[in-house]
């Protein structure tokens, strides 16, 4: 789970690291008013939308009097912000902040990440901040520090310090830079994150360490234990598709094509979508029903697919271990008659029930396109998809 | 023996009594495997399909002589007894448990780097369907029905996925010795390339089939292990060809977030290293149907 800006600057000031001033507006005249309360002369107005790369998309201006701040907040609020990062449909710009503008000196990068290799927090920072670490990676590769973590015993202040030196900082800097990394590794553990970045951590011309920009993410497995943080979803900033299923307990996914798809497991999820797409379709949606699926969840699964209105053909692919084929049927059967499923239908059954299942689909009368294999299913469901296009067009 | 697991591997279950354990537990029974014993934590004396309930893993431990559990404890505390199991001497422990905090995880495997080499516990999952050897014994929630008993092992981090390929090889009368699930989240007890090794040292199985995805380094690992060290051929499927970068599909670890680990990046490091690809996930009968033929050609 991602949370604004904002709200990880929250976090990290109230753990001891320094952010700049600044202050939330819902409107133009609230973004003015934040920059009496702020005082100074020059401001930065940022969207808050989840993603980076931001100040390229138009999500970060500089402002230096009422005027501007008020004519930036205008242009911004209630219009969709389109990053590298989220993809064509973009994120609605609901909430802006106002900061103090801060006279910068040198640019740093400090990220937190869980290391798969390692099985660790990995600490990698770099002198050369202010670009995404990508493009580091790529241009100052000599440039990158790497630190992981015990997690038996958790980091340790000469970890902090080693990086502290390792950036190069003034001697009188690393002190400071010490305990900003250090806090920011117990923000990091204590709220079970999964990502934290820093970038830049910014040296001031008066010699002060700040972080100018946040971006954190969270397990959300861990987040039955961390309330506070669930408290910081905006679901503004999901996908409206996905926020429907998520509150249905359902793992969905939105994607661009037109073949919606019901299937159990994640793993038959993505090869199924595989097989669609080697057919020559695009799949609409990752959707796993998981365990134990009632017909009430399949039926649910459906209004979800079917919530999405550039689904023109259903694909259903249950390869039952713990669910039982026969009550996906049912499931199946009760989504047409109630929800209504006006799209080709293609269901495919194998394992746990799979003769009944397949009865109570012969049996109902609907017009319903049965498969044997993976491979039968998404042929046929390609093969549907075309056909009602061809019918629509003509 | 296949890996791992034999008809006379003893088995314990942890949260045995609840309604999830229960019915594994029942389906494990009913297909053969030994099970001796579960424990759930204040229900010790208790008998519970006709089996000993205990309170902790040791005491289960001391009086069963269980030497693998499985785990069904729900994800708050399924760390916890995880760690128990690996302190009360448990050799192998499969954690079917999906939604375990990742620092709890690498806690766990931390904890387990206390006990000396040869004392470990092996851990598999957790977020798996766990393991069978068809025709022995079952620790998993899989539906054994669709495993024929043979010499092909299987290793996968999803469950259905793997039951999709199991059936295909079925359907051409292929056995499987072992099939294994690793789990879908992104810090898991064992990896692609601990499960090779055992598959390349079992004289039971002749060939391995890898199930993997989008995400993470394993299977890029394995693949360099198996080019510099196997001998049984490998055949491989990735899953989430049409997977967007930065979205996690449904296993937490099921997320491209660096390079190499989109299932295009990952089919070439694996085509480099001389595995043998699964081109779609309706052939995984076929492939490993030909690799055979060409093994028995080439003997």
């Amino acid at each position: 789970m991602d949370i604004h800006e904002y709200q990880a600057k929250e976090l990290l000031a109230r753990h001891g690291v320094h952010v700049p001033r600044g202050g939330l507006a819902y409107s133009p005249e609230q973004a003015t008013y934040r920059a009496r309360e702020i005082g100074g002369g020059k401001w930065v107005l940022k969207a808050q939308v989840h993603s980076g790369a931001r100040g390229k998309a138009g999500g970060i201006k500089l402002c230096a009097n009422d005027e501007e701040i008020s004519s930036a907040a205008e242009a911004m609020l209630g219009r969709k912000l389109v990053t590298q990062q989220t993809g064509p449909r973009g994120k609605l710009i609901s909430r802006l902040y106002l900061e103090e503008a801060v006279d910068i000196a040198q640019e740093l990068y400090v990220g937190f990440v869980l290391d798969r290799k390692e099985e660790r927090v990995m600490i990698v920072a770099s002198a050369a901040g202010g670009m995404e670490i990508e493009d580091i990676v790529e241009k100052e590769p000599n440039s990158i520090l790497r630190t992981s973590v015990d997690p038996g015993v958790g980091m340790q202040r000469f970890q902090a310090r080693e990086i502290a030196f390792g950036l190069g900082l003034d001697h009188n800097l690393i002190g400071k830079a010490t305990e900003t990394i250090f806090s920011c590794y117990q923000v990091f553990r204590d709220y079970d994150a999964s990502m934290l970045e820093i970038n830049p951590l910014v040296v001031t011309r008066d010699g002060n360490l700040i972080a100018l920009d946040a971006k954190m993410s969270f397990d959300e497995n861990a987040l039955f234990r961390r309330p506070e943080i669930s408290e910081l979803r905006d679901k503004s900033q999901e996908d409206p598709r996905e926020t429907f299923a998520s509150d249905r307990g359902l793992s969905y996914v939105g994607l661009d094509g037109n073949i919606g798809c019901i299937i159990n497991g994640a793993g038959l999820a993505m090869a199924t979508m595989d097989m669609i797409k080697i057919a020559g379709g695009e799949p609409a949606n990752f959707l796993d029903i998981g365990g134990g699926a009632s017909p009430e969840r399949v039926a649910k699964s459906f209004r979800a697919v079917l919530g999405d209105k550039n689904v023109e053909t259903i694909l259903v692919n249950i390869f039952a271990g713990i669910n039982r084929c026969d009550w996906v049927a049912e499931g199946v059967i009760k989504a047409i008659r109630e929800v209504g499923v006006t799209v080709p239908l293609v269901v495919r059954l194998s394992g746990t029930k799979a003769e009944e299942g397949r009865r109570i689909l012969a049996d109902s009368g609907e017009a319903v396109i049965v498969a044997d294999t993976l491979a039968e299913a998404a042929e046929k469901a390609v093969a549907a998809w075309r056909a009602a296009a061809k019918k629509k067009a003509a | 023996m296949a890996i791992l697991l034999n008809r006379s591997t003893r088995v314990i279950v942890q949260g045995f009594t609840g309604k999830i354990g229960s019915f594994h537990a029942e389906d494990m029974k009913r297909y053969g495997t030994k099970l001796v014993g579960g424990v759930t934590p204040g229900k010790g004396g208790q008998t519970h399909l006709g089996l000993p309930v205990f309170n902790t893993v040791k005491g289960a431990v001391r009086e069963t002589r269980a030497e693998a559990s499985i785990v069904f404890v729900p994800p708050p505390f399924a760390a916890d007894s995880i760690m128990e199991a690996a302190d009360a001497g448990i050799k192998l422990c499969i954690c079917i448990t999906d939604g375990i905090p990742s620092q709890d995880m690498m806690q766990v495997k931390r904890y387990m780097r206390r006990y000396r080499f040869e004392d470990r516990m092996r851990l598999i999952g957790p977020n798996c369907a766990g393991m069978i050897t068809p025709g022995q014994a079952l620790m998993g929630i899989m539906p054994g029905n669709i495993y024929l008993p043979g010499r092909v092992g299987i290793v996968g981090r999803s469950g259905t996925l793997g039951y999709e390929a199991a059936s295909q090889m079925k359907a051409l009368g292929i056995g499987v010795s072992t099939s294994v699930g690793i789990g879908g989240d992104p810090i898991n007890g064992s990896s692609f390339k601990d499960m090779l090794k055992l598959f390349e040292q079992d004289d039971e199985t002749d060939a391995v089939v890898m199930i993997g995805e989008i995400g993470g380094p394993q299977e890029a690992e394995a693949a360099i292990w198996a080019r510099d060290n196997m001998r049984k051929p490998l055949i491989a499927y990735i899953a989430g060809l049409s997977a967007p970068k930065g979205r996690r599909m449904g296993h937490a670890g099921a997320i491209i977030s660096a390079f190499g680990e989109s299932a295009q990046e990952k089919v070439e490091i694996l085509k480099e290293a001389g595995v043998i690809i699964v081109p779609t996930p309706s052939s995984f009968g076929e492939v490993v149907a030909d690799t055979l033929a060409r093994m028995k050609k080439a003997a």
